[in-house]
């Protein structure tokens, strides 16, 4: 995999900030877009757009074929085994609630128990802490081992027969740590439980194949995986879907409508109700087929030398503190140095055209857990280089001098 | 001088590790406000005394960068002994500060001018304004008592 050609494709990648070369290591928030991704949408646009599902004039084929091809695309992508089972979303987080509205509000009574984790994102959480409280039903977390990872003892410790919904992530935004979610759905089926799970870093890092991680949802965004934003996908199994109420009523997600009541049309669509992002899931196929080109195992090798080759540089700074585990990290490194804030590091490594994450992380339980008010987070991606990790070393030694004393 | 060391003066590093005013009011001397920047995780627990129109006392606590402690500690330095009225003064001068606006030439600053070079970074500017907002919720509170 040759990087320097991939970056070609970067224009965002290709400008200074603060009168330095841009290093973007903020990943985890959002990936930059290649110019196929852009030219996709513009494309649309200008050649094509249309409402998709309704008119029966040449546009609106050209539409509707382009947005359930980018429908077909994300189930080959995921594995999924048909394109019914994967439903456009916002992103994550609509994606998540969606469920939690849906599924859970309607159907748990007290007794039942949801099973999370407290590393989760707030997308995450929030949700089915929420659905936990109008239910009545219990609210239940895996403990996390010292380094902040999910072992299966402590998932067979928490998970009982009561448990109607696991909901975890494949990898922490701030941990880096992969979750073996195979692992864990075997545990929630042998109690009857649905497992959830938010691969909104997974899926940038990792193959995805839900029929072998045999997960009951699968959840992720498009602008973390080289796509647009505000475009998403829920994947899940058909005969739970079924089971799933549509949120969102309106146009195009009905079947037939009556005074008094109406019908859902059939998956994926009941939960599409109104004008879906057909630029956004057009802009998400054309990611696919960029990150298909370049070859996920590919990336994946990439990223794994990086990470490595990043973690063993950081590690040689004195007073650097990496939280989570030491190695095998996923794309991301969350750290503080000294006692420095993360904001005061950040404004520092930005003056030298270094973009980083600061603050909480829309992490806020697991933040208290790590006794931290706030931690800085470099994320990395497939055009990201060795060269960029030494800009990183650097700034982080600069920030140091630069405060010299007043933080150690 | 970089832009960098302006947003970062002595007296701001000063303040942050020597902050004044560090503390709280018992509840029958003060009133408290409770603030933060959820996105960002900074917080303050500023605590004021209202007496006569004055701000008898102002003392804070808090978790957050070197900006938006120093700016608190800065802050209960420049609004003690001041009327409310004063104090409320200040404060719209300080957002015009961070806004970059030129100010009123008869309000002395002292220590808080050192500040103005977070104007130039825009996703500080709220980590500035934290300790200010709690100063003008807190004079809110305290005339609805």
């Amino acid at each position: 995999m040759d990087v320097k050609e991939i970056r070609k494709y970067f224009p965002i990648l290709h400008q200074k900030v603060n009168g330095h070369p841009l290093v973007y290591l903020d990943n985890g928030a959002t990936t930059q877009k290649p110019i196929q991704v852009i030219e996709a949408v513009d494309n649309y646009y200008k050649q094509f757009n249309s409402n998709v599902h309704r008119g029966v004039h040449t546009l609106g084929s050209k539409a509707t074929d382009a947005y359930e091809g980018a429908r077909e695309k994300v189930r080959s992508f995921i594995n999924a085994r048909e394109s019914a089972e994967v439903v456009f979303t916002r992103g994550t987080t609509s994606a998540v609630n969606t469920v939690a509205y849906g599924y859970a509000r309607l159907v748990l009574k007290p007794g039942d128990e949801i099973v999370t984790t407290i590393a989760e994102h707030h997308a995450n959480f929030i949700p089915w802490q929420q659905a936990a409280k109008a239910t009545g039903a219990t609210f239940k977390f895996i403990p996390l081992a010292e380094d902040g990872t999910v072992t299966l003892e402590a998932v067979r410790q928490t998970v009982t027969d009561n448990t109607k919904i696991v909901a975890i992530r494949h990898v922490s935004n701030v941990l880096g740590d992969t979750v073996p979610i195979k692992e864990i759905a075997r545990i929630a089926h042998e109690h009857g439980a649905l497992l959830f799970v938010d691969g909104a870093q997974g899926v940038p890092h990792h193959k995805i194949d839900v029929q072998d991680l045999d997960c009951d949802f699968y959840v992720f965004s498009g602008h973390k995986m080289a796509g647009p934003t505000g475009i998403g996908v829920l994947y899940g199994k058909r005969e739970v879907l079924e089971r799933v109420e549509p949120m969102e009523f309106g146009g195009e997600m009905i079947d037939y409508v009556d005074l008094y009541d109406s019908t859902w049309r059939e998956l994926p669509w009941k939960f599409e109700g109104g004008t879906p992002i057909i630029a956004g899931a057009i802009g998400l196929a054309a990611a696919i087929d960029f990150l298909e080109e370049i070859g996920l195992e590919n990336i994946q090798q990439h990223e794994k030398k990086l990470m490595a080759y990043a973690l063993e540089q950081m590690k040689e700074i004195d007073g650097l503190a990496i939280y989570g585990p030491q190695k095998d990290r996923s794309g991301l490194i969350t750290f503080n140095l000294d006692r420095m804030h993360a904001h005061d590091l950040s404004t520092v490594l930005d003056s030298y055209g270094i973009a980083i994450r600061a603050g909480h992380h829309c992490a806020q339980p697991l933040m208290r857990w790590l006794k931290v008010p706030a931690t800085a987070r470099a994320s990395f991606y497939l055009y990201n280089t060795e060269e960029e990790v030494d800009a990183l070393v650097d700034g982080l030694k600069k920030a140091k001098e630069f405060f010299g004393n007043v933080f150690s | 001088m970089s832009s960098l060391e302006d947003l970062y003066r002595r007296v701001i590093m000063d303040h942050y590790r020597n902050p004044r005013n560090r503390g709280k009011l018992d509840e029958a001397e003060g009133l408290v406000v409770n603030l933060s920047n959820p996105t960002c995780g900074d917080s303050i627990s500023l605590s004021l005394k209202v007496e006569n129109g004055k701000v008898a006392d102002a003392r804070f606590l808090g978790e957050g960068c070197s900006i938006s402690m120093s700016s608190a500690s800065m802050m209960t330095e420049a609004v003690k002994g001041k009327t409310v009225e004063e104090a409320l003064h200040l404060a719209h001068q300080f957002s015009e500060l961070m806004q970059g606006q030129e100010i009123d030439d008869s309000v002395d600053l002292g220590d808080i001018e050192a500040l103005s070079g977070v104007a130039k970074f825009p996703a500080r500017i709220k980590c500035a304004t934290l300790a200010w907002k709690a100063l003008e919720q807190g004079i809110r509170q305290a005339r609805q008592e």
